[in-house]
């Protein structure tokens, strides 16, 4: 029998997986690989909660639906980003992002 | 299914989400990120499919592993040389941050073990009943109680405001 307490579990672990690639990481493509994985654990839980909290509705489902549709967004402007500092700076390490500011 | 069965399958596909996070945030090259990261993605539709969305893995997979990776592996060919590894950082970084994941671990877990949540131990959810797309698309195109036309109108123009982003950032400045 799955409990709700599982999919906590893994979620939880995933979420600080991806705070500590996000800290540790030192390219800035590799830091918005951690926040996937972060931004992917939330949506596991909104999913979880939905499914045995509130079985009868759908707000998590939507809720998880929308979030998939904005982080898709999001990553697309941080590489739109990432790769004008790269054209600027000529590498993405994150020390060197501070030269952006011109 | 068995219940053993599948609670065998999910401990599979859990323990094997958190060991390609893992790989996904600790390996040398920028490429071999990307590719565990999308076994993250995937492992995750399948968390999906246990708890009986169908809709939203078929989402996951087609939006995250389809798109988000692609762009992912375009943008690291962009702006990553042949061969180059990635560089470590400082080991006080490191430090630090083992300190602030074990701490906000315990906490949550604790704060895990303590709560009792309503219902969880229910078995109605686990009837093989799975959303009817007609449930999905009414909902998603309503405007009463409980369904969602107006984020999805907003999420539409937010997605127009992206691509212009996008295109103004990336684009290449002549005069430089």
């Amino acid at each position: 029998m799955i409990k709700l307490e599982f999919y906590l579990v893994i979620s939880t672990l995933m979420f600080f997986i991806g705070i500590f690639g996000f800290i540790t990481r030192k390219s800035m493509i590799a830091v918005l690989i951690s926040l996937e994985l972060v931004l992917n654990a939330v949506e596991i839980n909104f999913a979880a909660f939905n499914r045995f909290l509130f079985p009868h509705q759908l707000e998590g489902m939507f809720f998880a639906l929308f979030g998939i549709a904005i982080t898709a967004a999001e990553t697309a402007v941080a590489l739109a980003i990432i790769i004008n500092a790269y054209r600027k700076l000529g590498n993405i390490n994150i020390n060197d992002a501070s030269k952006m500011r011109g | 299914m068995n219940p053993i069965v599948n609670l065998i399958l999910f401990s599979i596909l859990g323990l094997a989400m958190l060991l390609l996070s893992v790989f996904a945030i600790t390996t040398k090259s920028l490429l071999r990120s990307a590719t565990y990261l999308l076994l993250v993605l995937i492992c995750t539709a399948g968390i999906y499919l246990f708890l009986n969305y169908h809709f939203l893995a078929a989402v996951q997979v087609s939006v995250y592993a389809g798109g988000v990776v692609i762009l992912f592996v375009f943008a690291i060919f962009l702006t990553t040389k042949k061969d180059e590894a990635l560089l470590p950082h400082e080991k006080k970084r490191y430090l630090y941050a083992a300190l602030m994941i074990l701490f906000g671990t315990g906490v949550t877990f604790f704060m895990l073990w303590k709560s009792k949540f309503l219902f969880s131990n229910n078995t109605v959810v686990f009837g093989d009943e799975q959303l009817s797309m007609q449930l999905i698309g009414q909902t998603l195109m309503g405007t009463e109680k409980y369904q969602y036309l107006l984020p999805f109108e907003v999420l539409s123009v937010m997605l127009l405001a992206c691509i212009i982003g996008g295109i103004l950032i990336a684009r290449k400045d002549k005069e430089l």
